[in-house]
C-alpha cells in the first residue's frame, strides 16, 4: 500500500512557477516552542516549501539567525505577513527577495486584527505589482471565485484562499466556495491557506480539489507537533488519492452492494 | 548627523556608508536586506552607498511565521 501511495505521489507533483514538488503541503515556522520542535515536525511532515516572516532586525542585541535552525534543502517562502497595506507588502516582498534571492512570495494583506481576514482589494493591487517585478505571488484571499479570477488576471502563479480565520483551526467553513473555485478554475493552482485544525480539515481540503494545503496552527500548537505533521501528510496523500479517485455520488437512502439473487429463504 | 535605524533615532559620527552601518551594528551580513528610503540597496551598493542627515534606514530579517502578526 506504502508502495502504491508513493508511486502515485511522485508522479503526481505540484508544480508551481515550473518548480516540482512532491509534497502538497506547505508549512510555517511561527508558535513552536522550540527550534528543535520546529525542525522535528518539518521532517515529518515531509513538506518542501516553508513560510518565514519578515521583520525589523533588533538592534539592542545580537539575534541568532532563525533561517539557521531550517533544513536547508528547503524551498523559502518568504511571506508579508503583518502587513495591512499594499505599499507595505510591495516593500516586505521586495525586502525578502534580496535577501533570500526567491522570487516566490506568499502575499499577505490584512485587513482587520480581529479576524485577520484578507484585505483583497490591497492584496490585489499588491500582486499587480510584484507580478510586474517578477514576482511568484501565492496570495491569501478571500475563498471568493471572483477574487480568485481577478488574482488570476493579473498573473499570480497560484491562489491560496482561506479555509476559515488563520489559526482558528475551524477547518473549511465554507467547501461549496472550495468546490465552485475548483469547477470553474481547472486550471489554476489552488492552495488551501489558513483555518485547518486537524488532519480530517486538510483531507476535506485536497477532497474538495485543492492543489495543497498551507497551514502553521494546527501542527505548531498540537501536543505532539512531529505526530500531527505526519497525519497531515497521510491526510493530505488521503485526500489527494481520493480527489483523483472520484468519489461515489452521495445519496439519501441505502444501496445494497450485494447481489439480491439468490438469498436463501 | 541623526538617521532612523528601524524607527529609532540614532546619532552617528560621521557620514558612514551602509556597509560601514552594518558592521557598525554588529549585524550579520548574511540573509538581511536593507531599505534607505523605502527603497531597497541591493548588498552589491551597500558600500557605496553613504548616510545622510534624516535618513530613514530599514534593517531586516527573517523569522518565524506563518500567517497575521503572529512571529516573534
Amino acid at each position: 500500500m506504502s508502495t502504491a501511495v508513493t508511486a502515485t505521489s511522485s508522479r503526481d507533483s505540484l508544480i508551481i512557477a515550473g518548480r516540482k514538488f512532491s509534497s502538497r503541503l506547505i508549512i510555517g515556522t511561527g508558535k513552536y516552542r522550540s527550534f528543535d520542535q520546529m525542525r522535528s515536525a518539518h521532517d515529518a511532515s515531509g513538506a518542501e516549501m516553508v513560510t518565514v516572516a519578515v521583520r525589523r532586525v533588533p538592534l539592542d542585541r545580537s539575534s541568532e539567525s532563525f533561517l539557521d535552525y531550517l533544513n536547508p534543502a528547503l524551498q523559502i517562502l518568504p511571506n508579508t505577513a503583518g502587513c495591512y497595506t499594499a505599499d507595505d507588502a510591495v516593500r516586505t516582498a521586495r525586502l525578502a527577495r534580496e535577501a533570500l534571492e526567491t522570487d516566490f512570495v506568499k502575499l499577505e494583506v490584512i485587513g482587520d486584527q480581529t479576524t485577520l481576514f484578507p484585505d483583497n482589494e490591497q492584496t490585489l493591487e499588491a500582486a499587480r505589482v510584484l507580478v510586474k517585478e517578477g514576482f511568484v505571488v501565492l496570495p491569501y484571499f478571500t475563498d471568493d471565485l471572483i477574487m480568485a479570477k481577478k488574482l488570476l488576471d493579473v498573473g499570480c502563479a497560484a491562489i491560496m484562499p482561506l479555509a476559515a480565520p488563520i489559526g482558528s483551526g475551524l477547518g473549511v467553513q465554507n467547501p461549496a466556495n472550495l468546490r465552485i473555485m475548483r469547477e470553474q478554475l481547472p486550471d489554476a493552482t489552488i492552495i488551501v491557506d489558513a483555518g485547518v485544525g486537524t488532519a480530517s480539515d486538510a483531507a476535506i481540503a485536497m477532497e474538495l480539489g485543492a492543489d495543497g494545503v498551507l497551514m502553521n496552527t494546527a501542527i505548531a500548537e498540537a501536543q505532539d507537533p512531529a505526530k500531527m505533521a505526519t497525519a497531515m501528510k497521510l491526510a493530505i496523500e488521503a485526500g489527494r488519492l481520493a480527489y483523483l479517485a472520484g468519489r461515489m455520488p452521495k445519496r439519501l437512502y441505502a444501496s445494497a452492494s450485494s447481489p439480491v439473487q439468490g438469498v436463501i429463504r | 548627523m541623526r538617521v532612523f535605524i528601524n524607527g529609532e533615532s540614532k546619532e552617528l559620527s560621521g557620514a558612514p556608508s551602509l556597509a560601514e552601518l552594518i558592521t557598525q551594528l554588529d549585524l550579520p551580513a548574511a540573509r538581511i536586506a536593507v531599505e534607505l528610503n523605502r527603497v531597497v540597496v541591493r548588498r552589491s551598493e551597500w558600500s557605496d552607498t553613504v548616510l545622510h542627515e534624516d535618513d530613514r534606514v530599514e534593517i531586516v530579517h527573517f523569522v518565524g511565521g506563518g500567517f497575521g502578526s503572529c512571529a516573534n
